[in-house]
């Protein structure tokens, strides 16, 4: 099958705009053909994941791309890289390494993209509007934009976000067209009381069942609190792409396409109906700890997502009422916040750095636990707010996990073991 | 006992290997190590094999965007699976394929087969991939 392209298409692939956008056109009408695409669009935003993980053939690719000249020609933000490019001494880096995803940096910079280096750049610059054909990268960021807030892209992975960049082009397919978003299972949420649904850590959980519920469909969300924020969810984003596929889901009078249910199926019917009862929540939970019960401690991560602002403020209230009590953080135990420049801004204009500081909180920006070598290589048990850290720990990092609310994570750093409460 | 598929080649290319087969999807990035080839992902059926130089048939991806920066790179270090056979197109492994063909002429070879055809393949069958997206299935006589 072949693609139908453009007289600029055409150019591109001709090498008229030069030796990057040539490569960067092969690929995306190599893809196009995968995706059975008939043709290709334009798209006015781009954001770039392949930045995140340093590998010796992602900073071949960037390094290729600049060196030939390569410039973004949309507004290109950038994902967390490999390195917190202000401190990484201080957590340890070696030189090398650091060296090495500073190069990568350059490459990305060099191009145009806009240094933000977030996974959550919904929360930062650049935000999408409604509908807007953008090429995103990161899965928890392609669910949000899609969902939440109805801007359009498809899962784009590391590489074709740069080359959809430099073109302005991607393929015409997938959740960039309406008939594609269309929901098809529904998921209700059923004996669930508000209490619950209104913490943060029902949001990670619910997105971890969602996940693995929904396999390859477009799920829709029955019951959720119409005043669900940014925070949660991220939370629920973040744990919905890992666990799964999760691109786009619809909550019923809480995200912009699904504003009563026969709008989110487009008139259609549900091919399937899941009832989520708490006891399903509190397996998927579970599901989300490999660690027990009162198991020593040894680093709580914080900020995966990126931390907001509010996540901050929302730290420092949690210290605050153990420090008012005289708790200290226990001195076998790291805490660990992940988060960007444009929170850490605010932050440094807010009255509670020095609680965090304080504390004995480590704040990294710019990059993630998971990307820049910076767990100390004898962590056995980490605990962490998050579904998608929960999800990817034991494997890219070789501990064990245990998932908990962030005030669960405050109360189990003070006693140097795990102690959670009940769902 | 010899068979033929028919299914579609996303990434075209020639590989031969015993199958490494799951019915769960995968994230490649959280899900294969870089170094080993062994399937990482602890919630995974699969966690501990090694897929380097295997077949590796399962129905489809999930997660994290830097899969086709994993699959690219364990390409380059060698620990990459001999090719790819999915149930459904996965666009962020298939990219990573086409990328490292564009960069060094290397590619895992990545094919869909039909749900019944999927479904047919077992554990270490030996299987060579063509070109055209035919899979060549040559299963073990079972132990009586």
């Amino acid at each position: 099958m072949s693609v139908k392209l453009s007289i600029r298409d055409e150019q591109l692939l001709d090498g008229q705009h030069g030796e990057a956008a040539r490569m960067a056109m092969r690929i995306l009408v190599r893809m196009a053909e995968v995706q059975s695409a008939p043709e290709m669009m334009d798209v006015s935003q781009a954001h770039i994941d392949g930045c995140g993980l340093l590998s010796e053939t992602g900073l071949e690719f960037a390094e290729t791309l600049a060196v030939k000249g390569a410039k973004v020609c949309i507004p290109t933000t950038l994902n967390m890289g490999p390195l917190d490019l202000q401190n990484w001494k201080r957590f340890g880096v070696n030189e090398d390494f650091a060296a090495k995803a500073i190069r990568q940096a350059k490459a990305y910079t060099d191009m145009g993209c806009i240094p933000t280096w977030t996974c959550a750049p919904y929360q930062s610059y650049l935000t999408p509007r409604f509908g807007q054909q953008i090429a995103w990268g990161e899965s928890n960021a392609i669910c949000y934009a899609n969902s939440v807030l109805g801007a359009r892209t498809n899962r784009y992975g590391d590489f074709i976000d740069i080359c959809a960049a430099i073109t302005g082009r991607v393929p015409r397919c997938g959740l960039h067209l309406k008939q594609n978003r269309k929901a098809q299972i529904l998921l209700r949420l059923v004996d669930v009381d508000l209490a619950i649904m209104h913490s943060n850590a029902f949001y990670a959980v619910l997105g971890h069942l969602a996940g693995s519920l929904a396999e390859d469909k477009i799920p829709v969300i029955e019951g959720l609190p119409v005043d669900a924020s940014s925070d949660q969810l991220k939370a629920l984003c973040a744990a919905a792409a890992s666990s799964g596929e999760v691109a786009l889901f619809h909550a019923i009078g809480l995200t912009p396409e699904a504003s009563t249910l026969e709008e989110a199926f487009q008139g259609g019917k549900p091919e399937r109906i899941i009832d989520i009862h708490l006891s399903d929540l509190q397996k998927s939970r579970a599901d989300l700890s490999t660690a027990k019960e009162g198991d020593d401690l040894d680093l709580v991560v914080l900020g995966c997502p990126h931390f907001s602002f509010d996540e901050f403020r929302e730290l420092a209230r949690l210290i605050r009422a153990q420090t008012e009590k005289g708790k200290m953080l226990h001195p076998n135990v790291k805490v660990i916040v992940i988060s960007c420049q444009t929170s850490y801004a605010l932050l440094q204009r807010s009255d509670f750095l020095d609680v965090l500081t304080d504390f004995g909180v480590e704040i990294t920006l710019d990059t993630c636990v998971f990307h820049t070598p910076m767990v100390a290589p004898d962590t056995k048990v980490i605990m962490t707010n998050s579904g998608k850290c929960a999800y990817y720990a034991p494997g890219e990092l070789g501990v064990q996990v245990a998932f908990g609310s962030m005030a669960e994570c405050v109360a189990s750093a003070v006693k140097g073991h795990i102690c959670r409460r009940e769902f | 006992m010899e068979r033929t598929l028919l299914g579609r080649p996303i990434v075209s290319g020639s590989a031969e290997g015993t199958a490494l087969v799951s019915k769960e999807p995968l994230s490649f990035w959280g899900g294969l190590d870089l170094s080993t080839g062994e399937i990482i992902d602890r919630r995974h059926e699969r966690s501990g094999e090694v897929a380097t130089g295997r077949v590796f048939v399962f129905p489809r991806g999930k997660g994290s965007s830097t899969s086709s920066a994993t699959l690219m790179e364990s390409i380059k270090t060698g620990v990459a699976p001999a090719a790819i056979v999915n149930l459904k197109v996965d666009p962020i492994l298939a990219l990573g394929s086409i990328v490292s063909d564009e960069l060094y002429h290397k590619a895992v070879p990545i094919v869909v087969l039909a749900e019944k055809d999927f479904y047919s393949i077992k554990e270490d069958d030996h299987l060579t991939i063509k070109p055209d997206g035919k899979v060549l299935v040559s299963s073990k006589p079972s132990a009586k």
